[in-house]
């Protein structure tokens, strides 16, 4: 579903040049969920947004749904593949309802009976109708994040990019976001993608996962190898054992790995 | 010195039915209920979601809830002398010198147009009458003392110069550089990554365990809690709901901890449904 | 059993009250209300808002009702009474030609309103269209169209109103000109600049997601991000526009004798300030009053619109 040949994206100009993501080569196949995962600078949500069309200074080979995508989008892009952002605070217009929220994409490509794909799209994500005219001031860190979700649906695209969509959601709302995913997923056959830096999320989610550590791809592996522990890279190997919890010993023996 | 510390029998910190409310349209609004607990040379873990009040429990033992917020207790006392009697300028010597804290971000906390080393130097002045040379010395002891590599380079960097995991370092260096008894550390590590954590972490068990402090941990990471610190106390709507040590929290017996524990996502657990926490009002109450 | 009987089942209907303020409406019309009551009742705890609310309203109440409120006609002259102090028959006495100032000033409450509204009605909005663009697009668009700004802003706006009308002549329409002309870069600085606040946000980036044109963007996510920066900016100006009317009416650049415009009215009073002070006082306490409600209401404005109270 989504190919990435040797994508490399540089930031800023000469000396100040900055290289996020240094020759990246991956692969989802369709209805799979992926997970890119990294800690802070490693390029994983870079990968992602060069992929969703955000981001046009890349070079290399991106695919998606077999037809090679050039920097600029078509708009029938944006119907095939969307995207869920981190922070659920920042991703909904402060000033619009959830209505004007839902609506907009529905009005961009003309499609008609925006009144019964928006209830059928909150009922999707278990909001109900009676949330519909809501500012986000109004609504939980969970239900903006479950109202970003709905937008991005609302096109009925086959890839969903995720961009650490429970980070700034509490552990209990996480839970129920996760469970969301994954229901959503099955019902509608999504391709998706998660950037995330929480292993534990991946395992839950997810069925491979890569990992990157600054710009560059250092191992892919199944989620099943993952939860065996059986990595094969150093890097790695440090992030697991980072995700477990505080250990005193354990924290001595870190490294930097360029 | 530690050693001498270690013997002391009075606890670190009393809290005795903690309560702090803040005015809103509707009437006050209480953001900690009634939280009580002793804490002796040791690291106390809160642990609490948003909203739970483990940011003000720690702030209100500074006194450093601002206005219009009330803090009332039954009793506030730090190695036996109460703080809520004492008077602002005692406050403001007990802030820093004898009571440090270190926030989530040092984006934020640090100032950005001084150089870290001016920084750390000045808060040692504050704290002591030493001179310049002199709070410069022991700020580069400082910088050596959180594990970082070039004392005398960093130490003329600026905040934005400096990466995530180093500024909190240099943060840590500056409010322990007074050598204080009680650390209290509000989500000091949430907004690094996750191998930049341990290494901080490492550094805070260091110290604390050199110098004989106690510490108060406050974070949303209950597994992170659970391994680092040696209680824990777990906050929901501004009340304790369970307190244990760290080793059985596994054995938690209050269902908020229990459905806290089982929708975390582990990674060696199968992928499926993780179960969501339903929220008993049972637990508004006590 | 009960003797009354009217609606026994049918629960007792909510008040508007409780229909502004559900915390779940129904329509969108419910919302966008249920929203402005709520910046009102945040408004009106204001109390000095309030009053410079007031004292607006009370500006166009009077402008609109001068012939009515007005005891004399403000172009009357009674020469015999020339320079009278306040009185019974002349509230705020007589200017130079026996014209009753209270009657001038009342009429000229008209010519005031007609400067603010207008300079309100043009400035704002080619500074909102000038600086959402220069900073949505960055790039050449926004050097050209802020090297404009520069331009426009240096030109101090007396000197300007100057060239104007010594090119059109004078009078309170090319006043009104001058001024709109040399009031928009403020606005347009304060709309770039909250454009390229917003312009990275999440929400931003999801309209592009869905792919949103750049004028759909800017007209449905960014102007009302801007909109209450401008507003806020508007009304705080109104004093500053105000003063620089009445400058040119007192240079004799803007309006015309007899108008009753109250810059004008300082400037033929200024001879007889010493003994007849109430003919140059009178009309300068009008300009005092109108500006500082114009800034007290400004004030409560920022505080309720000002998007971090969100």
């Amino acid at each position: 579903m989504i190919d990435i040949r040797n994508l490399r994206v540089r930031f800023g100009q000469g000396a100040d040049a900055v290289t996020a993501v240094d020759g990246v080569t991956l692969s989802v196949r369709e209805g799979e969920s992926f997970g890119l995962v990294g800690e802070s600078g490693s390029g994983k949500s870079t990968v992602l947004r060069a992929v969703s069309g955000l981001n046009d200074e890349w070079t290399g080979r991106i695919a998606v749904a077999g037809a090679e995508q050039g920097p600029r989008r078509q708009t029938g892009f944006y119907k095939l593949c969307q995207m869920v952002f981190q922070d659920p605070y920042g991703s909904l217009h402060p000033r619009h309802t959830v209505d004007r929220i839902l609506a907009e994409p529905i009005a961009i490509h003309g499609l008609g009976d925006a009144n019964a794909r928006i209830d059928r799209v909150l009922r999707d994500v278990g909001l109900g109708p009676a949330f519909r005219f809501r500012y986000p001031h109004q609504l939980s860190g969970g239900q903006r994040q479950r109202v970003a979700i709905a937008r991005a649906l609302v096109l009925e695209p086959q890839v969903l990019l995720l961009d650490e969509p429970t980070s700034a959601l509490d552990v209990s709302v996480q839970a129920e976001i996760l469970n969301l995913l994954r229901r959503l997923r099955a019902e509608h056959g999504l391709t998706l993608v998660l950037v995330t830096h929480n292993l534990a999320v991946v395992a839950n989610l997810c069925d491979r996962l890569a990992v990157m550590n600054r710009g560059r791809l250092v191992e892919e592996m199944s989620v099943e190898e993952l939860r065996r522990g059986a990595a094969r890279q150093p890097y790695t190997l440090q992030l697991l054992r980072a995700s477990q919890g505080y250990d005193r010993a354990t924290a001595e023996s870190f490294r930097d790995y360029a | 010195m530690a050693n001498q510390k270690m013997a002391d029998a009075t606890p670190l910190l009393e809290v005795s039915n903690l309560r702090v409310a803040f005015p809103t349209r509707t009437g006050m609004a209480e953001a900690v209920r009634g939280v009580s607990f002793t804490l002796g040379r040791e690291k106390l873990g809160i642990v609490g979601e948003s909203g739970s009040g483990k940011s003000m429990t720690g702030r209100s033992i500074l006194r450093l809830v601002p206005a219009p917020g009330r803090v009332t207790a039954d009793r506030l006392a730090f190695n036996g002398e109460d703080l809520l009697a004492a008077s602002p300028r005692r406050l403001r010597d007990i802030r820093g010198r004898r009571i440090a804290m270190v926030m989530q971000d040092p984006k934020y906390s640090l100032n950005p147009v001084m150089t870290v080393g001016r920084q750390i130097a000045e808060a040692y002045r504050v704290h002591s009458k030493a001179g310049a040379a002199e709070a410069k010395r022991r700020a580069l002891e400082m910088l050596a003392a959180v594990r970082i590599r070039d004392p005398e380079r960093v130490y003329d960097r600026y905040p934005h110069e400096v990466s995530g995991g180093m500024g909190q370092r240099i943060m840590i260096a500056m409010m322990l550089i007074p050598d204080p008894d009680l650390l209290i550390a509000d989500e000091p590590t949430s907004a690094l990554d996750v191998t930049v954590q341990m290494q901080v972490l490492a550094i805070l068990d260091d110290l604390c365990s050199q110098r004989g402090m106690g510490m108060i941990f406050v974070s949303h990471d209950l597994n992170l809690v659970a391994s680092f610190c040696d209680r824990i106390l777990i906050m929901y709507a501004g009340r304790v709901v369970e307190s244990c040590r760290a080793s059985e929290l596994h054995a938690a017996t209050h269902p908020y901890t229990r459905g806290l524990l089982a929708s975390l996502p582990r990674i060696d657990e199968p992928p499926g449904d993780l179960p969501v926490l339903s929220r008993d009002p049972m637990w508004l109450e006590a | 059993m009960t003797a009354r009987t009217d609606t026994p089942s049918a629960p007792r209907p909510a008040g508007w009250r409780d229909w502004l303020t559900t915390d779940t409406p129904h329509s969108r019309a419910q919302a966008r209300l249920g929203r402005a009551w709520a910046g009102w009742t945040a408004f009106r705890r204001n109390r000095l808002a309030v009053a410079g609310l007031l004292i607006v309203l009370a500006l166009v109440v009077v402008a609109a009702l001068a012939p009515v409120l007005a005891p004399h006609h403000p172009y009357a002259q009674d020469l015999n009474n020339r320079l009278m102090p306040p009185s019974a028959a002349h509230w705020l006495g007589t200017d130079a030609f026996g014209r009753d100032i209270l009657s001038r000033l009342i009429h000229g409450a008209r010519l005031t309103l007609m400067i603010v509204a207008l300079v309100a009605a043009t400035a704002p909005l080619a500074g909102l269209v000038i600086g959402t663009a220069a900073g949505y697009f960055g790039g050449w668009v926004d050097t050209v169209l802020m090297r404009i700004t520069d331009i426009a802003l240096a030109f101090p706006k007396l000197i300007l109103a100057l060239a104007f009308v010594a090119a059109l002549g004078p009078g309170i329409e090319n006043a009104v000109i001058a001024i709109a002309i040399t009031s928009w870069p403020p606005y347009a600085r304060i709309a770039r600049a909250e454009t390229l606040t917003v312009r990275r946000s999440d929400f931003i980036s999801a309209a592009r997601l869905q792919g949103a044109s750049s004028l759909r963007i800017i007209l449905g996510h960014i102007m009302p991000l801007c909109i209450a920066s401008l507003i806020v900016r508007t009304t705080l100006d109104m004093a500053g526009v105000i003063l620089t009317a009445a400058g040119l009416g007192f240079l004799g650049l803007g309006a015309q004798p007899p108008l009753p415009e109250w810059g004008a009215m300082i400037a033929s009073g200024r001879q007889y300030v010493l003994e007849q002070w109430w003919v140059a006082a009178m009309p300068g306490l009008a300009i005092f009053i109108v500006s500082l409600g114009f800034n007290l209401l400004g004030d409560g404005l920022r505080d309720v619109l000002d998007p971090k109270g969100d």
